[in-house]
């Protein structure tokens, strides 16, 4: 029995104007989150991902982006033909975000405990000493020691992976279904990345609220991920489980990465990276974005972009776009 | 904090020590003798001789600049020989009239510059942006003498509706007030307007929006905020244009404050009262100064605390 | 080609790409708006005395106070009107054009060289002796210059050579400050350090790679002084502290002029239309100069 995804979002376009013409950041993007689920949203920079994100909480930059198409529903609304009043309702209350760098992500001028508090004040109308009360109470869930004194702290006088368990602290303020967490841990040591991912994952547990994970990489998402989507130069090329995308990729993309990845208990193999660079969003290539990168292109792949299927002979819902998956499947044995 | 506010202390007292050295130097390097480049052709041997003892014009620099020294700091700048007052009695009578109409402009400036760069801000690279921003480039270059007299014309000569001189009521402040702020005006609002555009592409200003709370705040509190952390900086180097502006719009207006006095002064070759003058002004300027560091000290906790 | 990342794009403030082109052909309008005007007050200043000749000695008593567009007794058309003593405004006017043009160029170019040689030094060798060099220019700015203008004026009397120094000597902090921060970035690259390693002296060190990157700042930086420079010294003038009275400056027409505003304003006003226009477009010229050249000197 599938219950309706909390999150549906269906051929997403985002658009920019630069000053070297419309750049298309996020081009027909699908893929789904349900309740509970934590779903890992990954890609390189540039391949729509944050973007994606901004689209979803309705904070894409004016007035250079534009959503041009598609529809995100949200508990069976669509986000995109929301009143901007309601929008707003839902931001923080029911959808939040975490940012990658906690640093400039926190307002530097004000006390922490003031920015957790300044939630309930204004969704739920809280008195300045409930809502001390609530922030002092978020920030020894995520785990800050001496909180008391915390709360009238500034953000510059916490270490990286502090400040960034007072962002979680904030965002979890009013129990979101749905949590997007943008690169959480690529600004902190290695160390404190681990920290915050499991303080990611224990705090889903204990809500029971979606997550989203935003990252480039792969290792830190493999162990707390369900679903994994991939995303490159704008559109979803890759979806499904996350044991099953990783060891039967069936888009060359994902196999490149899974390829250029040190094993630490694999035998020790070369590396070998994905040829080519990023692609250049103001020039991209006809038919499938990936093509001059890609083994196993051909003409078809430059005349018509491919669609996202199910993964042949995979069991559901494993989907990829890509018009030789059954190769790369097959190829990976 | 604390040692934020004593190096700044020490840097005004400094500074103040400088303006009065540079102001012995210049008298000395005046051809002629100081005494009598003072008081003018007019004085008589006898004053003459007594200001020479005064300032003991026959003893060693050292020693005049020390006695010098000890005169500035107990506010003795000699009698005005015109006026046949204390230097700085004189002046100091004048200061309440400069800081009314002073403060009066900074009012005004503030009350209207800010608001208006908060609105060029928000609606950049539209025309009420492009109407304000020219409206500020007018403001900066036009020259205050000049816009005084126009004013003067238009509403005291032409319209008939204010004073063009003197003070005493609210109608003698409006035209000397509106040509001594509209430069400082015209700052602020550049100003206000490209710190605002600086600011809300930061990352909290992205997480603010995020958090669902009402556009307003996001930049009225969140993003304002920031922003005028390095205008108060600026602003007070500013100030040091208004306090000049004074001298001219009192002379334009007629205003009894100081800076008419100095203008006065200077031509009457009193110049005890014009050292006084200038100094107290450079006073008050070097403690505005310190004023808008221990504010901008305040505003920003990176500076107020030390962070790790 | 340029490699777009989702960051760059929070960048961008312009609505669609018309509108960014529209920008970029607004800014080089408004350089030749700037240039052009600029142009127009040099040549007038330039030449135009020669064709429209100034006495400062002579008086007209028949042609005094004549409103603008009247004939004169000799038959010659007043554009801007006559002055107290019967004097063609419009050659008052010019030979004023030509002081503000020449003090105001005098004051920047030595405020530039004192700027740039002060802000070289401290940046290139840095040490104390730019430890020094900026607890100078701190100095300086804590003081209100105009206040030493005043002072010195008053003490030496009014004249164009006063004007210049205690002018030059309150603007060269800007250029110092821009060249410093040149300066610093210069050296810190590495072909200066390769150009060293292979034996190159100081001087010519700071002449090949220093220099030519402190053009652009320091150009923008004079546009954007030269025009409050101008308007210091029309301010001088106007108190009496600035060119003698003798010599017809801007400042002193419109200071003559207010003792006639009732029977000729035009004395005063049209003088200082011609002030501020040149001003604006001085302001504007620096304004797109800043944006095409260096968008981080916006703070000035």
């Amino acid at each position: 029995m599938t219950a309706e995804p909390l999150l549906s979002v269906r051929d997403l376009r985002v658009e920019f104007s630069t000053a070297a013409g419309v750049v298309t950041a996020v081009d027909g993007a699908s893929f789904d989150v349900r309740r509970g689920e934590t779903v890992a949203l990954l890609g390189e920079s540039g391949s729509g991902k944050s973007v994606t994100a901004q689209a979803v909480l309705g904070i894409v930059p004016k007035p250079a982006g534009r959503v041009t198409g598609g529809s995100i529903h949200y508990d069976g609304r669509d986000l995109l033909t929301l009143p901007a009043p309601a929008k707003r309702e839902l931001r923080g209350r029911e959808i939040a975000m975490v940012f990658q760098d906690p640093l400039s992500s926190l307002n530097p001028v004000f006390r922490v405990g003031a920015q957790i508090g300044e939630m309930f004040r204004r969704h739920r109308g809280a008195s300045r000493k409930e809502a001390r009360a609530q922030a002092l109470e978020l920030m020894r869930r995520v785990g800050i020691p001496a909180a008391e004194k915390r709360l009238d702290d500034y953000p510059h006088q916490f270490s990286g992976g502090m400040r960034q368990r007072v962002m979680i602290a904030m965002a979890l303020a009013l129990s979101p279904r749905l949590l997007i967490a943008d690169e959480p841990t690529t600004a902190l040591d290695v160390t404190v990345q681990a920290q915050i991912m499991d303080l990611l994952a224990r705090l889903q547990d204990e809500e029971g609220m979606s997550l989203v994970l935003i990252t480039h990489d792969l290792g830190v998402v493999a162990d707390v991920a369900d679903r994994v989507v991939l995303m490159y130069a704008g559109r979803v090329v890759e979806a499904g489980p996350i044991r099953e995308v990783y060891e039967h990729s069936a888009h060359p993309y994902t196999t490149g990465l899974m390829g250029s990845l040190p094993a630490i208990d694999g035998p020790r193999e070369r590396l070998t990276p994905i040829q080519g660079g990023p692609p250049d969003l103001l020039d991209l290539p006809s038919g499938c974005s990936f093509r001059p990168r890609c083994n196993f292109a051909d003409q078809l792949c430059a005349d018509e972009e491919p669609a996202l299927l199910d993964a042949p002979g995979r069991p559901l819902p494993h989907s990829s776009a890509c018009h030789h998956s059954g190769k790369v499947l097959s190829d990976a044995f | 904090m604390a040692a934020y506010v004593l190096r700044r202390l020490f840097f005004s007292v400094f500074v103040l020590w400088g303006a009065v050295t540079i102001i012995f130097v210049v008298l000395r390097l005046v051809p002629g003798d100081p005494a009598y480049i003072m008081l003018g052709p007019d004085a008589d041997q006898a004053q003459i001789a007594a200001l020479r003892a005064q300032l003991g014009l026959d003893h060693s620099l050292v020693q005049q600049y020390a006695t010098y020294l000890s005169n500035v700091v107990r506010l003795d700048f000699g009698q005005s020989f015109r006026l046949n007052a204390d230097s700085m009695s004189l002046v100091l009578q004048r200061v309440p009239a400069t800081i009314q109409l002073a403060s009066t402009a900074l009012l005004v400036s503030l009350l209207i510059g800010l608001p208006l760069g908060v609105v060029a801000a928000l609606r950049a690279n539209t025309w009420i942006d492009r109407g304000i921003s020219v409206f500020s480039l007018l403001g900066q270059s036009t020259p205050s003498f000049w816009l005084g007299i126009v004013m003067i014309l238009v509403f005291s000569r032409g319209l008939q509706v204010l004073p063009s001189s003197g003070s005493g009521t609210w109608s003698h402040l409006v035209l000397p007030t509106i040509t001594l702020a509209l430069p400082f005006l015209a700052i602020l609002v550049r100003l206000t307007r490209s710190g605002l555009l600086e600011v809300v592409h930061e990352g909290y200003v992205q997480t603010a929006r995020a958090k669902g709370l009402l556009e307003s705040t996001v930049i009225l509190s969140h993003a304002l905020r920031n922003a005028l952390i390095p205008i108060v900086t600026v602003v007070g180097l500013q100030f040091g244009a208004l306090l000049g502006g004074t001298v001219i719009v009192e002379t334009v207006f007629a205003w009894p404050g100081v800076g008419r006095l100095l203008i006065d002064s200077i031509g009457r070759r009193d110049y005890g009262v014009v050292q006084a003058a200038i100094l107290l002004v450079a006073t008050i300027f070097v403690g505005i100064n310190l004023l808008v560091d221990l504010i901008y000290g305040f505003l920003d906790p990176r500076v107020r605390l030390a962070g790790d | 080609m340029t490699d777009v990342t989702s960051t760059d794009l929070d960048v961008a403030l312009v609505a669609t790409p018309a509108k960014a082109r529209a920008r970029g052909r607004a800014g080089s309008a408004r350089i030749r708006f700037g240039l052009t005007v600029i142009i127009l007050y040099a040549v007038a200043a330039a030449i135009g005395p020669w064709i429209v000749r100034f006495d400062p000695v002579a008086t007209r008593t028949q042609d005094r106070l004549k409103p603008p567009f009247s004939r004169l007794s000799d038959g010659s058309l007043a554009i801007f009107g006559t002055d107290q003593v019967g004097q063609d405004l419009l050659a008052q006017m010019l030979q004023g054009a030509r002081i503000s043009i020449a003090v105001g160029l005098a004051t920047l170019l030595l405020a530039g060289t004192i700027g740039v040689t002060v802000g070289l030094a401290a940046g290139y060798f840095g040490g104390w002796l730019d430890s020094v060099l900026m607890r100078l220019a701190d100095i300086q700015l804590a003081f209100p210059s105009i206040l030493l203008a005043i002072f010195i004026a008053a003490l030496l009397g009014p004249s164009v050579v006063n004007v210049v120094i205690v002018l030059a000597v309150s603007n060269w902090v800007t250029f110092a400050r821009v060249t410093r921060g040149q300066a610093l970035a210069t050296r810190r690259r590495e072909f200066v350090d390769a150009s060293r390693t292979l034996g190159a002296g100081t001087w010519r060190l700071i002449r090949r790679c220093v220099l030519p990157a402190c053009i652009a700042p320091v150009l923008v930086v004079a546009t954007v002084e030269i025009g409050h420079v101008i308007l210091a010294e029309a301010s001088l003038s106007f108190l009496g502290l600035g060119t003698p009275a003798s010599t017809p400056s801007w400042g002193v027409t419109i200071a003559n002029g207010r003792n006639y505003l009732a029977d000729a304003w035009w004395i005063s006003t049209v003088p200082g239309i011609a002030l501020a226009f040149l001003v604006v477009s001085l302001g504007v010229l620096g304004d797109a100069l800043r944006d095409r050249y260096d968008p981080r000197l916006r703070s000035l």
